[in-house]
C-alpha cells in the first residue's frame, strides 16, 4: 500500500468511475423502499390478529428479524436460501438486496403504521360505529385519512436512513458507488479517496433530504396539532436552535 | 442435527470479538453522544460549528462508508497501523451513534431548560449548579428511552466488522460458508439465533429504561 497522503489527481480520476454507480444505489434505494412500505402493511395486519398464540408468534418473528443484523439477513437471503430445500431459488444479487434489506425494514415501517392507527382518537372509532358505517367505510373514510398524514415525516425519515443503510448491498456484488469505489480502491490500491467521494455523494444526497423532511414534519404539526413523534423531535429543535 | 454441533462452536469463536467491539462502542459512543450535546450548546461558535460539523458528516452518510473510511484512513493519514482493524471498528460504530445521540442529548437538555432554567436562577444557582442539579438529571431521564433503542442498534452494527477482516461471529459463519456452500442456510440460521440471544438481555434493559424514564413523571 502506498503510504503517501491525499492524492488529489486519484481523486479526480476515480470521481467518474465511483459516479456510475449512483443510478444504482439510488434505484436500488427506491426498490427497496417500496418494497418495505407494501411488506410493512403485511406486519401490521398479522400484528391485528386476535387469536393470542399466532399473534405472540408473529410479534416475535418480527422482533426477531429487526434485533438481528440486517448484513447476516442479506447474506442469508444472498447465499444461504437458494440451498434451502423444496422452496429455495437463487436470487441475482439486486433483488436478493431488495428482499433482505426491504424485509428488515418493513417491521419498522410496519411498527409506523400501527403507531398510526392507534394515534387516531377513540371517539372517532366510536362515531364511525355510532352512525353505523360499514368496516370498509370506517377504514376508508374515517381512519386511514386521520392515520395516514401523521407518519408521512417518519416515512420520510425511513427512506433517509435506508438509503444509508443500502450500500450493504456491496458486500454481495451490487455495483453501487461504494462497490465501484472498493473496485477501484482494489485495482490502484488506492481506497482513500474514492471512499471519501463515496460520503461526499451520500452527504450531498441525504443532508438536503433531511431539512426536507424537517419542514415537511413542521408544516404537518402545525396543520394536525399533534405532539412530535420521538426521535424526529430533536431534529426540528435544532432547525429551530439554528434560527433563533 | 449434527450439523448443528459443528457449526456452533465455530461460532462460539467470535462472540468474544462481537462482545469486545459492542462494550467499546456502547462506552465510547455514549461518551460521545455526551460531550458532543453538550458542546452543540456551547456558546463559543468554534466548538459549536466544529461539533455540529461532527454530527452532521457522520449521520449524513453510512456507517459502512464510515468503517472503511476509518480502517483505509487512519493508516495514511493518522500512522495508526497497529490494531488498527479494531480500532476502526469501535471508532465507526461510537462515532455515528455518538452523533445520532449527541441529538437526543441536546435535544433532552433544551426541553428541561425551557421552563426549569428561570426556577433555577430564582433559587441564586450558578450556571453550573444549574446544569448539575436541576436540568441535567431531569434531562437524563429522558434520554432514556431513546438511549436503550440504539444499543440494540449497536450490537446490529457489530456485525459489519467482519468486512474489515475482523473475526466476530459473522466472519467464522461466512468461513463456514465458503467450506460447505450447502450449509448455509444453517449457519446463517444460526448467526441470527447469536445474534439474537445477545439482544434479548438489550431488549430487556431498553423496557427498564423506558419503564424507568416513565416513573413518577405526569
Amino acid at each position: 500500500m502506498d503510504n503517501s497522503n491525499w492524492q488529489w489527481d486519484t481523486f479526480f480520476e476515480a470521481f467518474p468511475m465511483v459516479l456510475e454507480g449512483l443510478g444504482i444505489t439510488l434505484g436500488l434505494t427506491v426498490a427497496t423502499y417500496l418494497f418495505a412500505l407494501i411488506f410493512g402493511f403485511v406486519w401490521t395486519l398479522l400484528s391485528a390478529i386476535r387469536f393470542k398464540p399466532l399473534k405472540w408468534l408473529f410479534r416475535w418473528v418480527m422482533e426477531f428479524i429487526r434485533s438481528t443484523p440486517p448484513l447476516v439477513q442479506l447474506f442469508f437471503i444472498f447465499y444461504a436460501w437458494p440451498m434451502v430445500p423444496v422452496v429455495g431459488f437463487a436470487l441475482d444479487p439486486f433483488t436478493s438486496a431488495i428482499l433482505g434489506l426491504g424485509i428488515h425494514f418493513s417491521t419498522y415501517i410496519g411498527e409506523v403504521y400501527r403507531s398510526g392507527i392507534e394515534a387516531v382518537e377513540d371517539g372517532q372509532w366510536e362515531a364511525a360505529r355510532a352512525l353505523n358505517f360499514s368496516t370498509g367505510d370506517k377504514w376508508v373514510r374515517i381512519i386511514l385519512p386521520q392515520a395516514i398524514p401523521p407518519t408521512i415525516p417518519m416515512l420520510g425519515n425511513y427512506l433517509i436512513i435506508m438509503f444509508k443503510e443500502i450500500p450493504l448491498a456491496s458486500t454481495i456484488g451490487v455495483a453501487g458507488i461504494l462497490n465501484l469505489a472498493n473496485s477501484y480502491g482494489a485495482a490502484n490500491f488506492r481506497y482513500l479517496e474514492p471512499l471519501t467521494i463515496v460520503a461526499l455523494l451520500f452527504l450531498v444526497l441525504s443532508y438536503p433530504s433531511a431539512i426536507l423532511i424537517n419542514r415537511l414534519e413542521r408544516r404537518m404539526n402545525r396543520r394536525f396539532d399533534k405532539k412530535e413523534t420521538s426521535g424526529s423531535k430533536t431534529i426540528k429543535e435544532e432547525k429551530e436552535g439554528a434560527a433563533s | 442435527m449434527n450439523a448443528i454441533s459443528e457449526i456452533f462452536p465455530v461460532l462460539m469463536q467470535g462472540i468474544g470479538i462481537t462482545i469486545q467491539v459492542l462494550i467499546g462502542s456502547i462506552i465510547l459512543g455514549y461518551l460521545m453522544a455526551f460531550i458532543a450535546g453538550f458542546c452543540r450548546l456551547s456558546k463559543n461558535p468554534i466548538i459549536k460549528y466544529l461539533t455540529t460539523f461532527y454530527v452532521e458528516v457522520f449521520r449524513g452518510t453510512s456507517l459502512i462508508v464510515q468503517l472503511f473510511w476509518l480502517y483505509y484512513a487512519l493508516p495514511i493519514l493518522f500512522g495508526i497501523d497497529l490494531g488498527s482493524d479494531y480500532l476502526a471498528g469501535v471508532l465507526a460504530i461510537a462515532l455515528n451513534y455518538g452523533a445520532y445521540m449527541s441529538e437526543i442529548v441536546r435535544g433532552s437538555i433544551l426541553a428541561v431548560s425551557k421552563g426549569q432554567t428561570e426556577a433555577a436562577t430564582a433559587l441564586n444557582m450558578s450556571s453550573f449548579q444549574r446544569m448539575r442539579l436541576v436540568i441535567f438529571p431531569q434531562a437524563v431521564r429522558m434520554m432514556l428511552p431513546e438511549f436503550g433503542n440504539y444499543l440494540i442498534q449497536m450490537l446490529k452494527a457489530t456485525s459489519l466488522v467482519s468486512l474489515i477482516g475482523m473475526t466476530d461471529i459473522l466472519y467464522y459463519g461466512d468461513i463456514l460458508r465458503s467450506n460447505n456452500l450447502s450449509q448455509a442456510p444453517t449457519v446463517y440460521f444460526l448467526v441470527l439465533i447469536f445474534y439474537f440471544i445477545m439482544a434479548l438481555p438489550l431488549i430487556w434493559l431498553t423496557k427498564k429504561m423506558e419503564a424507568a424514564s416513565k416513573k413518577g413523571v405526569a
